[in-house]
């Protein structure tokens, strides 16, 4: 398409003035990089064809003149090549107004000074970092009089954002405000700030980050569309939002102090953890051994039932004696197995003085039995009411004392 | 001759260049004949003028930016406070921006610089520092815009947006602040660790109570099984005991005895006379 242009010339106001800007027409317009060096060849061109001029007013060489012409016309034609890179967007201007605007590939303007052409660069993700300012190595330092903003409830926050945006409209950005990129960050700046003080400290340093970033980015882009900078915010990152150095400590306490209570909590947990099963092993323990009780009676009643019957049923064949041997059965038993005293009290009514406590003090020490049981024996044989002398009584009782029953048994055999 | 002709293309070259002019895509321009308008609002691109009697100036029409130093305002509670703000601003008459500044911009941003500021003043004046920092800002700025605008409409600007940048308080406040933030950290800290305390208490009371109704629960359960037991055993005995009732405390009575009297230390103090000694007695006399 662009190489179609060489036949609209005709139409322009170079065609109209075409003699007189051909010539050394100083132009007024900055210089673009790149058209530093067409300038040369073009400045070249010009001192040829005014020399040329020269020559053919004089009448010299009429033919050669015109060859020389043609071909600086060719040549200045060809300086208004221009390739435009992938990235970028070629912005023409004519005579300074602006023309159109190319995309990437290869073009051609109306070679200079009649129209030029700037290039800007629209994929380049560029960056202004609010807050903090890193260098090379990535190390940042931060510029306190950005950072710390008011909150909603008259608290301070620190916050660093950075904000990525690229060229939108390359026309807008060149034409339409004197620095675009100085105004993105103080928009930006301006925004980060409204948005903060329009929200409470926690929510801006706990869940509100990605709105607050959203809002920043939203506001932002409403500011820049309003002047035309013809920028595009592809993003706002929250690089820092934190409490300002000065509180940080009973910031971290607070922290600390949410772990605290956890930690209490946990800990009466674990406390629960240990009694409760403790002490359903000790309800398990309680009722298993009242189980145990209830079976151990059980089992002994019927026991105890058990053998009452069998013998009722022999009591029943003949009661007398088998009243007559369990007694004396039963209280052999008791008598073999427990000290005793036989009073023979009948008849006397002397006070018998028994040294019970005595008696049950030794009786109690197994090693010399035989001192409580001489009075008694003493008693029986003598049968003399004087007993409170018991303890020397005869000799021949001695050995016998330890078992009423032997003494017995020799009572009954004497 | 040459000469001649040299001249004249020179003279041609010199006054063509003075006819003719560029105005850039960003700048707009006046025309005027001999120091008189006449002509404003010149649109881009190449323009003819008479050579020598006309003059050109061209004006930078792209959004400028004022941006002026923090300044200390009062609000209406009397505190102070450091705001710092901007103006887009763009030139919107050449003509009369001209007459005006002088077509100066550095004139232009100090005049904008003190209206600015004294809206700044009054609006906060009749503000809480609240009001300012949450609520009006976007009010405030878009006040000022407007009652700014009447007054650059005189020096032939247009005043696009006054934003707020920042609003500060004075570090002996802030510092106050830092101790206030401080001190209200300090109380949900507390707050936290007693509330963790209370957490930690309630839990451990509900454990104690559990471990009791638990033991208790089981002690009924141990009193009904005893009681249960209990109960059996004494039916069990009724029933055999109830197959001859005399026999029964007789025998009873002599496994009593046995059980009761099992102790060496146990102490029987025996009359002759009793059933036992009958046959004792007997012998003896």
């Amino acid at each position: 398409m662009a190489w179609n242009e060489p036949g609209k010339p005709g139409q322009d106001p170079w065609g109209n003035s075409g003699g007189s800007s051909g010539k050394k027409d100083e132009p007024k317009e900055p210089r673009k990089r790149s058209d530093q060096d067409i300038d040369e060849l073009l400045k070249k061109a010009q001192q040829m064809f005014g020399g040329a001029g020269n020559k053919f007013n004089g009448g010299i060489g009429g033919i050669g003149g015109g060859a020389i012409f043609l071909i600086i016309l060719v040549v200045w034609l060809l300086s208004g090549i221009y390739i435009v890179d992938t990235a970028e967007r070629g912005v023409v201007t004519r005579f300074g107004a602006l023309v159109t605007e190319t995309g990437p590939g290869p073009h051609w303007h109306i070679p200079y000074p009649i129209e030029s052409v700037t290039k800007v660069n629209v994929d380049r993700i560029r960056t202004t970092e609010i807050g903090y300012r890193s260098d090379a190595q990535n190390r940042s330092g931060s510029v306190l009089a950005e950072s710390l903003m008011l909150t909603r409830d008259e608290n301070i926050v620190d916050i660093r954002i950075a904000v990525q945006y690229r060229v939108q409209s390359a026309s807008d950005y060149l034409f339409n405000v004197k620095d675009p990129d100085e105004s993105l960050r103080a928009s930006s700046e301006s925004a980060i700030r409204e948005i903060v003080g329009k929200n409470s400290m926690d929510f801006v340093l706990t869940q509100g980050r990605d709105e607050v970033v959203a809002q920043v980015q939203e506001l932002t882009q409403k500011n820049l569309d309003d002047y035309q900078t013809g920028l595009f915010i592809t993003s706002v990152n929250l690089q820092d939002a934190q409490p300002p150095e000065q509180v940080q400590s009973a910031f971290a306490d607070v922290v600390k102090a949410r772990e605290d209570r956890e930690r209490l909590i946990n800990e009466a947990e674990a406390y629960a953890n240990r009694i409760l099963p403790e002490a359903r092993g000790q309800a398990a323990r309680i009722v298993e051994e009242a189980r145990a009780y209830r079976d151990q009676v059980v089992s002994r009643a019927e026991g105890q039932a058990d053998r009452f019957t069998s013998v009722v049923t022999e009591y029943k064949k003949s009661p007398e004696i088998m009243r007559e041997r369990l007694y004396l059965d039963a209280m052999s038993a008791v008598l073999s197995n427990t000290s005793k005293v036989l009073m023979g009290a009948e008849g006397s009514n002397n006070i018998m003085y028994l040294p019970l406590d005595k008696m049950m003090g030794s009786g109690s020490s197994s090693s010399q039995p035989t001192l409580p049981f001489s009075p008694i024996s003493g008693q029986s044989t003598s049968n003399n009411s004087n007993t409170s002398q018991g303890t020397s009584t005869p000799a021949n009782q001695a050995k016998s004392e330890t078992n009423i029953r032997d003494y017995l048994r020799q009572r009954e055999l004497r | 001759m040459k000469a001649i002709i040299g001249l004249f293309i020179a003279a041609v070259l010199f006054i063509g260049s003075n006819a003719l002019f560029v105005v850039n895509q960003w700048e707009t321009g006046v025309v005027f004949r001999l120091g008189e308008i006449v002509k404003s609002d010149l649109e881009p691109g190449l323009h003819l003028k008479t050579p020598f009697i006309n003059n050109v100036r061209t004006f930078d029409r792209r959004i400028q930016t004022m941006d002026s130093q923090p300044e200390r305002y009062l609000t209406g509670e009397l505190k102070n406070l450091e705001v710092d703000s901007y103006v887009k601003w763009r030139v919107s008459n050449v003509e009369r921006f001209y007459t005006a500044m002088g077509g100066d911009f550095t004139l232009a941003n100090q005049r904008l610089s003190q209206i600015v500021k004294d809206g700044l003043r009054a609006q906060f004046g009749s503000r809480t520092v609240q009001q300012v920092v949450s609520g009006d800002r976007v009010e405030v700025a878009e006040n000022i815009t407007r009652l700014a605008n009447v007054e650059a409409a005189q020096f032939g600007i247009d005043i696009v947006d006054v934003r707020i940048k920042r609003i500060d308080l004075p570090r002996d406040i802030s510092d106050s602040v830092y101790r206030r933030m401080e001190a209200e950290r300090n109380r949900v800290a507390a707050d936290l660790r007693s509330l963790g305390a209370e957490a930690a208490e309630r839990l451990r009371a509900d454990a104690d109570r559990q471990r009791t109704v638990t033991i208790a629960e089981a002690y009924r359960e141990a009193e009904q099984t005893r009681g249960e037991g209990d109960g059996l055993a004494a039916q069990i005995y009724s029933k055999a005991y109830g197959a001859d009732k005399e026999f029964f405390s007789f025998y009873q009575s002599l496994n009593a005895y046995q059980e009761s009297f099992s102790n060496k230390s146990d102490m029987i103090v025996l009359d002759p006379s009793t059933d036992f000694f009958k046959h004792f007695n007997r012998s003896s006399n």
